[in-house]
């Protein structure tokens, strides 16, 4: 049986912000289901009791000193925006007109 | 060609701080063999010149000043382009980052700067580190400079690449899986993954936050040494950045190098002492172990159970932590915008500028990663791949109170043709078979050239415990005194 199907390869990139094409759709899934059956076997350990580790370093709550220490200009946090206006970064219409 | 690029980053140091040569001189012989085969290897994405030479002049000057000099000022250095450079084209291999100039340096690359090093470009990768063969460029794929119509590995193809065919005596590169290790292994070149934290990721655009790890690259032990005590330590700016001295890595190094490894326990990992590799690296791996013997080391054989499940848990964490970190390229504040028309909502705009800027192994990553943290599977993959992780910790610490350090080869394979595994993603991941329980675990791990199988490069990877850098480096020097180094055929 099929681990993901190409609907739910459409629906994960709908999720992911990739308008993949039909073509990348055809190829995708089937790679993606070969993938998904060979990394599936983690779950034949028993660990049920185990804790997870999301970080090999046991550090948390790391605060640096509050000291004031230069950061980038205006200018420079804009230098690499595909477009900005006014001082900001501009974007595409995120409300439809008749909102 | 000059003389010049065959000496190792020691030597050449040596020879600049004691006037017989200048910086300057240095960095125009290699900038003079990348031109000349550059063209055919494509180790480089962005070749700097003039910032080179001009890097290299300060060199000259503080020394005519008489000013003291750090033990590799006026070398030079390849970069990955998955570091921040500042004002120097940055794209992880990427077309969403073409053309980006970052307003910033990498700490890393502050610190290559602070010692004096000189700069030569940016080399290329699988893109954002994606791969085990630098076939996952945007711009194209590296050559091997053993043989052309083989892969360097990757993702880090273009640093080994570069390093192998005497365009840099010394690289960066990252390692998230293996991307330093297994490029070195393939190249015959010296590849370290620092403990994880050891150096800092601040600069260094993320692909596995919490994997993610830069490190040296150098044709010889000592030189990788020398290099990683310039890039490591402590950094503020990097939250899991570790707060405790340097292990000292270049006594490691020179120790190591007088051949004596008496006392010294070593583990042979028994999982990956058998099937999965081929025959030829097989037989370099048991001829360097009986080497390390006749050394002085004892070795013993260590059962690591869980490490076969290192490389699927790892393909669920690493894509999960990927499809959060490479949501950041969204068209607004760097890199490619496209359908903005007037007409395309933000989210369309958005969608469209991914699909055109991410490559395909970039989109499955991400639509992998996608779907592992969904509320559906959460549980039954990047849930259980955690739990897997720490108990393949636990392998590591309990095999770590048996023995120093923990051996392998680097990778199952010699270099492969180009397009071999491109048809099969789940092929491509096999490359990263060994690497990857260390960046789980999060602890050092170097791969050192040990032999040739059929003319092509086999690296014997050594695994110390976290923060026991040092210990890698001295076995290391001890393999190379035994085995020497290894020449690709003239370019």
């Amino acid at each position: 049986m099929a681990a993901i199907s190409r609907e739910e390869v459409a629906h994960l990139a709908r999720l992911s912000r990739l308008a993949v094409t039909e073509q990348e759709l055809d190829r995708f899934a089937g790679q993606l289901d070969v993938i998904l059956q060979s990394v599936a076997r983690v779950g034949e350990v028993a660990a049920d009791d185990i804790p997870p580790t999301s970080h090999s370093v046991p550090l948390v709550n790391v605060l640096r000193e509050d000291v004031i220490v230069p950061g980038l200009t205006r200018d420079e946090a804009l230098s690499g925006a595909p477009d900005s206006a006014e001082d900001r970064f501009r974007v595409p219409q995120i409300l439809a007109d008749e909102e | 060609m000059s003389d010049l690029i065959k000496l190792t980053a020691a030597d050449l140091a040596g020879k600049i701080a004691a006037g017989d040569v200048s910086a300057e001189e240095v960095t125009r012989a290699h900038l003079d063999r990348i031109a000349e085969v550059d063209g055919r290897v494509h180790a480089f994405l962005h070749v700097d010149d003039s910032g080179a030479v001009e890097a290299a002049r300060a060199v000259d000057a503080k020394r005519a000043a008489g000013e003291k000099l750090g033990p590799l000022a006026g070398v030079p250095i390849a970069i990955k382009d998955v570091i921040a450079t500042k004002g120097i084209p940055t794209t992880a291999a990427s077309k969403i980052l073409e053309g980006w100039r970052p307003p910033y340096d990498a700490t890393v690359m502050t610190r290559i700067r602070d010692a004096g090093m000189v700069m030569l470009g940016k080399t290329n990768m699988d893109e954002f580190a994606m791969g085990s063969s630098t076939e996952y460029s945007a711009y194209g794929p590296t050559y091997n400079p053993w043989d052309l119509t083989r892969i360097p590995g990757g993702s880090g193809g273009g640093s080994a690449a570069a390093v192998a065919g005497y365009e840099a005596p010394l690289a960066i590169g990252t390692d998230t899986g293996g991307s330093i290790r297994q490029p070195g292994a393939v190249t015959g070149t010296v590849g370290a993954k620092p403990t994880y934290g050891g150096t800092s990721r601040y600069g260094l655009i993320a692909f596995s936050s919490s994997l993610d790890t830069p490190g040296p690259v150098a044709r010889t032990v000592l030189d990788t040494a020398l290099l990683h005590q310039v890039i490591a330590g402590h950094d503020p700016r990097d939250s899991t950045s570790i707060p405790l001295p340097v292990p000292d890595v270049v006594a490691a190094a020179r120790q190591g190098a007088s051949g004596d490894l008496t006392g010294v326990r070593v583990g042979l990992v028994k999982e990956f002492s058998g099937e999965g590799a081929e025959p030829g690296v097989m037989a370099v791996f048991r001829d360097t172990v009986e080497a390390l013997t006749k050394l002085g080391a004892e070795v013993v054989e260590i059962s690591c159970p869980h490490f076969q499940y290192a490389l699927p848990a790892y393909y669920l964490i690493a894509p999960s932590e990927c499809s959060s970190n490479l949501a950041r390229f969204d068209s607004v504040r760097f890199g490619l915008r496209v359908g903005d028309d007037g007409r395309n909502s933000l989210e369309d705009v958005m969608s469209l500028t991914r699909e055109a800027g991410f490559g395909d192994e970039v989109k499955r990553r991400i639509i992998i990663g996608t779907y592992a943290l969904s509320s559906g599977y959460y549980d039954a993959y990047y849930g259980q791949a955690q739990k897997v992780r720490t108990l393949i910790t636990r392998d590591f610490t309990s095999a770590f109170e048996q023995v120093d350090v923990l051996v392998s080869p680097t990778t199952p394979f010699t270099a492969f043709e180009l397009g071999a595994r491109t048809a099969d993603p789940y092929q491509m991941y096999l490359a990263d078979l060994y690497t990857i329980p260390t960046n789980l675990y999060g602890g050092p791990a170097i791969s050192v050239p040990a032999g040739l199988s059929e003319g092509l490069p086999v690296g014997l990877q050594i695994m110390a415990p976290t923060m026991a850098d040092d210990r890698m480096y001295r076995i290391a020097a001890a393999v190379e005194s035994t085995v020497g180094t290894f020449a690709p055929p003239a370019l």
